[in-house]
């Protein structure tokens, strides 16, 4: 360690210094989630501070790839942990990596849900150097990782930093594996959602519900109870949905003189769902469970329109106990009545919930998230070392090693 | 030889074969443990030498008022001094390490007690010149406390490998020393952090 690092330009502010970054998604580019639209808002802001960044994942589609990204392969359906997941895995797939590492001289290498078995996984075992892992979920079904502990337990030695996106992925980390985690939440583009024109305006107050109908979870039902009482108190009022919808299934939830209220905009793109959101009055989240973060909130927060959200933890924690949206008591149709009628009477609370929902938002923009990730790199980075393959997985590899790594060490 | 004994001798093969390869690849865990160790305390030294380069440099700008920037030289000269003395007597870690982490908890101290609040933070950065030297600071802090605990993550995940009876039945960790994590207060100044993380620093 010579003193005269001490003096060299610090790389804390992004872009002093360049890094290169390979980036690891482990499920298919080219099927909506939330890890891989993490992954692509974090390697796009990473590249607009200066850095290099090359991000690997599987795709079905090659052709679909950004420029910034190589393709990993095909996904296979695999029964897993309950349920059919479209992973990458095998030896192609790990020579795939390895080679990828090889060819990136990357200063730092970032893998997304490690312990999915996938690429992530892959570059675990295939990959040795500075590391930084990032936990996405709270896995509650725990039996696969009880399974392959030693394989888990294992790979997570090589990590040198964990980053959690969440109180739960955090709980899930250190129940499990052991060890704790710097907590990073997940970041939103501000502008992409502040900034676009809203659909066209039509008559009435537009009340947003976002997501597939026929998932329990995301609450539909709580709203569509709550829905003939709100348009009694507000008969202009409209229901947007937006998202994969059974029509005929919501339909039968309610009374047929409410049909005419609901008006389905099917699967949007994050443009339309972005221009959806800007042209609604509330956006409302009746989720009753499952969310670890809840990104879509500050997605609407970011577009200026005021939230109603169950009361979950998670979503407690994004609106700041209540003072940046309001929340009900979840699962509870007459409370959410009541606070949505309460938003939709009033725009004075609409105007000022939009104004600290804004505030709040930009809080997790993009450009302050990616900062401290930059951070979490910069404490890993060895300088003058890079991601190297690790020979170790493999007995052979391990025999082939020796010679060359003796006179290293 | 009878058949029981071609049977037994093939046994006690295979269980051999199977320790020899459970320790084989434990050995490399290890290892591989222990080269991790050795880099995130490489970076520690790096980072803290940064924060002291910073901090001297924010002492001597004449952005502060001169009992301040007195404080934060004496501070700064110090943990310099204890980084210096830490580097030279560098494979015997047990020396002066534990007055090292006093001294440099001194500095986090001083830094913190400076930058507590916003408006102690507003007036510097509204000088010229002083928007960069704050920024600086509140990243060099963050980046020692981000790369303290991951060193201290790592020790623990190799201290956990090192009890196992096995490992010390065999001496699979051979002289290398118990590692030891590094305790000091590095708690960035509260004036420097904003934000829904849990210490995000201004870096805009």
């Amino acid at each position: 360690m010579s003193r005269d690092e001490g003096a060299a330009p610090i790389p804390g502010v992004s872009g002093q210094r360049t890094l290169r970054i390979g980036i690891v998604c482990p499920y298919a580019w080219d099927v909506p989630g939330g890890v891989q639209a993490h992954v692509r808002d974090l390697a796009e802001t990473l590249m607009d501070f200066g850095h290099f960044v090359r991000v690997i994942t599987p795709v079905q589609d090659p052709s679909l790839l950004p420029d910034y990204a190589d393709d990993g392969g095909r996904p296979r359906s695999v029964p897993y942990n309950g349920s059919v997941a479209r992973l990458t895995l095998g030896m192609r797939a790990t020579n795939h990596v390895r080679r990828w590492i090889r060819e990136g001289e990357f200063d730092v290498v970032h893998v997304h849900e490690p312990l999915a078995p996938s690429l992530s996984l892959l570059t675990c075992w295939a990959a040795e150097g500075p590391i930084v892992a990032t936990w996405h979920s709270s896995i509650a079904r725990s039996r696969a990782l009880s399974v392959g502990y030693y394989i888990a337990q294992t790979a997570m030695e090589k990590v040198s930093a964990r980053i959690a996106v969440s109180e739960y992925a955090r709980r899930t980390l250190v129940d499990h594996i052991g060890g704790d985690a710097v907590l990073i939440p997940n970041g939103v583009k501000v502008a992409d959602f502040a900034e676009v024109a809203p659909l066209e305006p039509r008559n009435g107050r537009r009340v947003l519900f976002l997501g597939r109908t026929g998932e329990p979870r995301k609450g539909l039902s709580v709203l569509l109870r709550s829905w003939p009482g709100l348009r009694h108190n507000f008969p202009d009022l409209k229901l947007v949905i937006v998202g994969a919808a059974d029509e005929a299934d919501v339909l039968a939830q309610l009374p047929a003189e409410d049909a005419a209220s609901l008006e389905f905009l099917g699967p949007l793109s994050d443009h339309g769902k972005a221009r959806a959101l800007r042209s609604a009055d509330v956006y409302v989240a009746p989720n009753t469970g499952g969310e670890s973060f809840g990104i879509v909130l500050l997605e609407a927060m970011s577009a200026g329109t005021p939230v109603v959200a169950s009361d979950l933890p998670a979503f407690r924690r994004v609106l700041d106990d209540g003072r940046t949206g309001a929340v009900f008591i979840n699962e509870d149709s007459s409370d959410l009545t009541r606070v949505l009628s309460r938003v939709l009477s009033s725009s004075a609370e609409r105007e000022s919930l939009a104004a600290a929902g804004s505030a709040r938002a930009a809080e997790f923009d993009w450009s302050h998230i990616a900062a401290d990730v930059v951070a979490v790199y910069d404490s890993v980075v060895q300088p003058g070392e890079v991601v190297k393959v690790d020979l170790r997985g493999q007995l052979m590899g391990r025999w082939g090693q020796r010679g060359s790594t003796s006179g290293v060490r | 030889m009878s058949m029981g004994t071609a049977i037994l001798i093939a046994a006690v093969f295979v269980f051999a074969v199977i320790c020899a390869l459970y320790l084989s690849v434990t050995a490399g865990r290890l290892d591989r443990l222990h080269r991790r160790i050795d880099s995130s305390r490489a970076s520690l030294d790096v980072q803290l030498a940064r924060r002291q380069a910073v901090a001297s440099e924010l002492a001597a700008s004449g952005l502060l008022d001169p009992a301040t920037a007195t404080v934060i030289a004496a501070a700064a000269h110090a943990a310099r001094e204890a980084g210096d003395q830490d580097t030279r007597i560098a494979g015997d870690p047990l020396v002066n390490d534990g007055r090292r982490w006093l001294i440099e908890s001194d500095l986090s101290g001083v830094l913190a007690e400076v930058f507590d609040d916003s408006y102690e933070v507003a007036e510097v950065m509204a000088l010229p010149g002083g928007h960069d030297i704050v920024v600086s600071l509140a990243g060099i802090t963050r980046r020692v406390q981000l790369t303290r605990r991951f060193h201290n993550d790592g020790v623990r995940a190799c201290r956990q490998v090192r009890a196992h009876r096995f490992v010390r039945w065999f001496g699979l960790a051979g002289r290398t020393p118990w590692p030891s994590t590094v305790e000091m207060d590095d708690t960035p100044p509260t004036g420097l952090i904003f934000g829904p993380g849990e210490g995000r620093t201004l870096e805009t």
